[in-house]
């Protein structure tokens, strides 16, 4: 049995609910920690005889051999991971995929866009952007979510963004009784902000919809696509392009990406059930 | 592959030679698998002797359509492929991955490794031997590939009985093989009023080997003209064809092509195509446990891109449509498997036309789809 097919042992050392049905749990290995992971790429974690789900690293820089996810609640696997608590032991396999390589991107402007639960993938980016501040431009970052309680982390964002002097704007669909922020898509608060497209590089995740969406609007705002990358949600069940599940098009999402950048993605979102 | 001067010497095997073949794997420790009449079908058997060959039968297929003839020439290999094919036997309907046993709050992984059959495959058509080769390359695609396992010894049968529902010699991969193949003997079988003999041809040291244990006399240069006849009349005999490379992958550009929503009224989505496709590879991994939940394991059972679960994601499935799944089947077959391995992942056997209860024939679909994109479908075929 090769190394990433069978899951390693970490205990749950941290545990934080961040809404109704969303959780953040840390883990460190009991013996040997899987390899390390880079911002972007995903973990198969795995509830003792309910099953497995892909989740992203939602920190990878934190203490050595400590791992950061944040997990919602949307089907039997999630709810068993959700519900877990300080002491408990979990399968994790990986890590998988091609993540973000924000490096790549060093000396350029940065643009991220999340949606949702979305922002969860780019944490490890924003942490990045943070700890290498002088090596990367003007940075921007756009937040959107159904509701104000479906914004995750978004004190914490505001206090990265006065670190590291970000521009961050933060806007929901449906705004709620004491909600005082913009309301609307996250693209409409990409019409707003200044970008410098030749120079400017984005990181985008979110929905589907919202992904396609946010990529045609930078795409019409000048940036080149190959400098946008998104990250596709698949069932990935494998993580090593075996199980044949994560395929959108010719891709194996589960190597190929999660993270692709435009020139990858082709038009294969603009189909709907590819 | 290392050639011995046996190989550059055919031979004439008769029952007795083959049987001594047979005999020969068996002594090496291989478990021999061949063709035989499983019911009222051809299948994939153990084969103790030269009597578990289907002698005698030889089959009509159609779309949707497959019964067993008998043959009045006894020929051993005188049918086209059924519906079961070699992968079942190299990667298992279900296998189990690893097992857990619950301690405490936590669990332990159990390493079990389990040990591997050493197989000799008699009788593996051209188009089953290419469809080895690509399921090779998509293990070998993979950042982790299987633990390797010993290479099966292969003997293939070149064609001589193609079914009506047979397009390989369009997409190259059959009736006959190569002379670089990848196996490690070749036989056709000649059978006539006045005999029934193999000619052999050995394409390795260990096929050369075997062949040696053999009684056998040396083939004439007619006994190699009928071979190649024989190929050559199979060939000729298929009725139905590939598009080319190019035409077929053109299909992942059109989406929209008003045929997916014509091909999708007549599907049924049973998954059967893929089941019987001997390159279809996609697996769902699935989660057990024992009644008391002190065991849990982890198995990869075969899978079907036509089923909801193959695509679900939290909230439904990307390919909720029959449209989608049967489009992602067939684009996947033909188109997108060369982007991702660098070859077509259809080798001709017709297996899915035969095997499908709604009579779609893969060949008219993708002519349909390479056809003007303007035009619209008709009915297509009906059973």
């Amino acid at each position: 049995m090769t190394a990433r097919l069978v899951p390693h042992r970490y205990r749950v050392v941290g545990h934080r609910a961040c809404g109704p049905d969303v959780a953040t749990i840390d883990v460190r290995p009991l013996e040997a920690a899987i390899g390390p992971a880079e911002p972007g790429q995903f973990a198969m974690l795995w509830a003792y005889g309910v099953g497995e789900v892909p989740i992203s690293f939602r920190g990878v820089d934190a203490q050595p051999r400590r791992l950061r996810f944040t997990i919602r609640d949307v089907g039997e696997v999630s709810h068993a991971l959700v519900g877990l608590r300080t002491g408990d032991v979990v399968g994790v396999r990986g890590p998988f995929g091609r993540g973000w390589r924000p490096e790549t991107e060093a000396g350029r402007d940065v643009l991220v866009v999340a949606g949702g639960i979305g922002v969860c993938p780019l944490w490890p980016v924003v942490s990045r952007l943070r700890a290498d501040r002088n090596r990367y431009g003007r940075l921007v970052v756009l937040v959107g979510a159904r509701t104000p309680a479906d914004l995750l982390d978004v004190d914490e964002l505001r206090r990265w963004a006065a670190i590291t002097g970000a521009d961050l704007r933060v806007a929901v669909d449906r705004p709620a009784p004491g909600w005082h922020g913009p309301v609307g898509l996250v693209t409409d608060l990409l019409d707003e902000v200044d970008l410098h497209p030749e120079i400017t590089s984005a990181f985008v995740c979110g929905p589907e919809v919202m992904m396609a969406a946010t990529g045609r609007a930078l795409l019409a705002r000048g940036l080149a696509p190959e400098r946008v990358r998104v990250s596709l949600e698949r069932n990935m069940a494998c993580g090593v392009r075996r199980c044949g599940r994560c395929q959108l098009g010719r891709l194996f999402v589960c190597v190929d990406g999660p993270v692709v950048d435009l020139v990858e993605l082709g038009d294969l979102l603009e189909v709907a059930g590819r | 592959m290392v050639r011995s001067r046996h190989a550059d010497r055919p031979v004439l095997l008769d029952g007795l030679g083959l049987e001594a073949i047979l005999g020969e794997l068996r002594r090496l420790g291989h478990t021999v698998y061949g063709p035989t009449r499983r019911g009222a079908a051809i299948g994939l058997g153990e084969l103790r002797s030269v009597a578990d060959l289907p002698a005698g039968w030889g089959d009509e297929q159609a779309p949707g359509r497959y019964r067993l003839r008998p043959r009045d020439d006894g020929a051993w290999f005188g049918h086209a492929v059924g519906a079961d094919s070699w992968r079942r036997l190299l990667t298992p309907p279900r296998e189990v991955l690893w097992r857990a046993r619950r301690d405490g709050r936590g669990f332990e992984v159990v390493d079990e490794p389990a040990e591997p059959e050493t197989l000799a495959l008699v009788g593996v058509r051209p188009c089953d031997l290419a469809a080895l080769r690509i399921q090779q390359r998509v293990v070998a695609a993979s950042p982790e590939p299987a633990p390797s396992t010993p290479r099966p010894f292969v003997a293939v049968v070149e064609c001589g009985a193609p079914a009506a529902t047979c397009f390989c010699a369009s997409t190259g991969d059959g009736p006959g093989v190569d002379d670089d193949a990848d196996a490690d003997l070749v036989l056709t079988e000649l059978v006539d009023a006045d005999r029934h003999v193999l000619v052999a041809r050995a394409r390795s040291a260990r096929g050369a080997a075997v062949l040696a244990t053999a009684p056998a006399e040396p083939a004439s240069r007619d006994d190699l003209d009928a071979a190649v006849e024989v190929v050559r009349a199979a060939a000729g005999a298929q009725v139905r064809r590939l598009p080319d490379a190019d035409a077929c992958r053109s299909i992942a550009d059109r989406p929209d092509h008003p045929r997916w929503a014509d091909v999708a009224q007549r599907c049924l989505s049973c998954g059967s195509c893929t089941l019987v496709c001997p390159t279809c590879f996609c697996v769902v991994v699935a989660d057990h446990t024992d009644l008391a939940g002190e065991e849990a394991w982890r198995e990869a059972r075969w899978d079907t891109c036509f089923s909801l679960d193959h695509s679900f994601i939290h909230g439904g499935s990307i390919r909720h449509e029959l449209l989608a799944r049967y489009r992602q089947w067939l684009t996947h077959k033909v188109a997108t498997w060369w982007d991702q391995f660098g070859t077509s992942g259809c080798v001709g056997c017709g297996r899915c036309l035969t095997w499908c209860p709604a009579a779609i024939d893969l060949t008219e679909e993708v002519a349909a789809l390479v056809a003007d994109g303007a035009t619209t479908a008709t009915g297509g075929a009906s059973p």
